[in-house]
């Protein structure tokens, strides 16, 4: 019963979400194309901390690198859109790799700080490697040429991006999702619960976090390719570790504990920024509220908390 | 010689400067097991509110040093009262986002009071010009900086091995619930650590007013310094800070000058290079890596 609402629930706002660009102004249609990258890329992020329990601060590096790649192969190649993302994935994945390869292996605060510093050291590249990066600056000035498949989409047109978007974040997030689903997925929870009686059931949990954390480290990729035609620029503020805070607030925000948490908590955090930055400058000042509000009382999340009040009420 | 003297000097300002901040951010993480996010906003508001006091208020920049330290500590045993007790039974990551949103509202905070702009302090009279020392000229502050800095390494050092608060603290530090059952009252030394650390935050805040220019993202930059300074010296270790602060100082004073193309990039790589070949750094004791 409870399952058929929530996914009566999931459909109408698939279908809303199909509908918007005919029913609401290019200003919904912006807020919601970001929605959808930083929920991708929050999710990606999740993957790592609400199902293994790794708290990584430096998950904006593949976000980065993965904008940057986008953009060079543009810039230089003019290769079509989807080739630019598959590349963007390639390339994240492959940081992903190294820096997981040397991260996995520390604990909590450990991996927290190590995970920072890989990925200040990319943050670091990119602002002063000035023949390739275009420094603090970043590279801009590329545009979108065909998407590739032979299909004829006038990229340019934000209400058809925000559908190709849209698209992609969809398959992305059920790729993802039957990811936390498979048996693999349940070993990652159970890692985060207790690893040393997973190591002890004979499963090597330094391998099963290498490979989470190059998973999230592709999607996350794959976000950045998004974002980067989206911003028309890929800078090195993509890499910077408070945008590696930004998929932890959205996380924490929507939920932890569930799939769509990161999506929702991205929904709330953007439209929350939209809404209280049209008031006042003071939208972090709120946030920390909010955040403190969140991490002290209601640590399930926004999706959480209401799950377990719906199940309360029904009672 | 003049160069490697100079870069010398330099990075040992830095580094002392370092140590002021970092031995309280590494002294919290001992006795509370928490990870202070917001110890780089605490170390910005003890420098703003140095400028309030000497350029708005008028007073001389000693009374400034005295008092706003205490000010920023006051603050620190309201925040651990109302918002930290919470978390202090649970995981570090938990404890790293909340600091962290504490770290959000007092950046906005101060956005909001002093505005974005850049601010400036003058240094004092006394300490304003240049002296000449082995053949090269030497901003007397940055002396006043080292002189500092040294003062409150012994002080500290004194603190810890010589009194009895000092040996508290320590003890709450190994073991909080031995502590607790020879009668130390834990949660007052918690939060007396706790504002301690903030303290020290802000008298590093004060000293470095009159060097750096003060601007709202201030506190965004020196609590990643730190990270690093405890990272490289040990989690929780007070020679660590020490050790820490010189390295990053060395790095900073020598790559500043001599590789100015990749001086972003050393501080983070001495961080990774300690975190993989000793994860509990190079004064890091115990612990699991």
């Amino acid at each position: 019963m409870k399952t058929k609402i929530l996914m009566g629930l999931l459909a109408v706002v698939i279908a809303g979400l199909i509908a918007v660009p005919w029913i609401a102004s290019y200003f919904y249609i912006f807020i919601l194309t970001e929605i959808l990258i930083l929920g991708l890329f929050a999710a990606s992020f999740n993957l790592i901390f609400g199902y293994t329990g790794m708290l990584s601060f430096g998950h904006a590096a593949f976000f980065g690198i993965g904008s940057y790649a986008t953009a060079l192969v543009l810039i230089h190649l003019e290769w079509p859109f989807l080739a630019c993302l598959l590349v963007s994935m390639g390339a994240s994945a492959l940081l992903a790799l190294v820096i997981g390869f040397l991260s996995v292996r520390l604990n909590e605060v450990y991996f927290a700080m190590l995970t920072l510093a890989f990925g200040m050291m990319v943050f670091a590249i990119a602002y002063q490697w000035r023949s390739v990066t275009n420094g603090s600056d970043g590279l801009a000035g590329f545009t979108l040429g065909s998407f590739g498949l032979g299909l004829d989409l006038t990229l340019g047109n934000p209400a058809v991006y925000y559908h190709v978007v849209l698209a992609i974040v969809a398959i992305a997030a059920v790729v993802l999702y039957l990811i936390c689903r498979s048996s693999f997925g349940m070993i990652l929870k159970a890692i985060r619960q207790n690893p040393e009686r997973v190591s002890f059931a004979g499963l090597n949990v330094r391998t099963y976090r290498l490979v989470a954390f190059v998973i999230a480290g592709t999607f996350a990729g794959l976000a950045g390719g998004l974002i980067a035609p989206f911003l028309r620029v890929a800078s090195p503020e993509l890499l910077h570790w408070s945008m590696s805070a930004e998929p932890v607030l959205m996380a924490i925000l929507g939920g932890t504990g569930y799939f769509l948490g990161p999506f929702v908590g991205s929904a709330v955090f953007v439209l929350l920024e939209t809404w209280i930055t049209s008031y006042t400058e003071s939208w972090m000042l709120v946030l920390g509220i909010i955040l403190a509000m969140m991490v002290i009382f209601f640590r399930k999340g926004l999706l959480g908390t209401a799950l377990d009040w719906w199940t309360e009420v029904k009672k | 010689m003049s160069g490697i003297g100079a870069a010398l000097l330099n990075s040992l300002d830095i580094g002392l400067l370092l140590f002021i901040i970092a031995v309280g951010l590494n002294i919290v993480f001992g006795v509370l097991n928490i990870i202070n996010f917001a110890h780089g906003a605490l170390y910005m508001l003890g420098a703003y509110l140095a400028f309030t006091l000497i350029n708005l208020v008028g007073m001389p920049f000693w009374a400034a040093l005295l008092l706003a330290p205490i000010g920023v500590a006051i603050l620190a045993v309201i925040i651990d009262r109302v918002l930290l007790r919470f978390i202090y039974s649970r995981d570090v990551a938990d404890s790293l986002l909340l600091t962290f949103a504490i770290l959000l509202i007092i950046n906005e905070s101060v956005r909001t009071i002093w505005g974005s702009g850049i601010q400036v302090v003058q240094p004092p009279q006394l300490l304003s010009g240049s002296v000449q020392l082995l053949g090269s000229s030497v901003a007397t502050y940055s002396l006043f900086v080292i002189v500092i800095g040294l003062l409150l390494l012994a002080g500290l050092w004194y603190l810890f091995n010589r009194t009895r608060v000092g040996r508290i603290m320590r003890a709450a530090a190994l073991d909080r619930d031995m502590a607790e059952a020879l009668c130390i009252n834990t949660r007052m030394v918690v939060t007396g650590v706790f504002a301690f650390g903030a303290w020290l935050a802000a008298v590093g805040g004060v000293v470095a007013a009159p060097m750096r220019a003060l601007d709202p993202g201030m506190g965004d930059k020196i609590i990643i310094e730190s990270f690093i300074v405890v990272v490289i010296g040990g989690l929780g270790s007070f020679p660590g800070a020490l050790l820490g602060a010189i390295v990053l100082g060395l790095i900073h004073g020598f790559g500043g000058r001599y590789l100015p193309e990749v001086n972003l990039l050393l501080p983070f790589l001495g961080m990774a290079l300690v975190l993989l070949f000793k994860p509990n750094g190079i004064m890091g004791k115990g612990a699991t890596a």
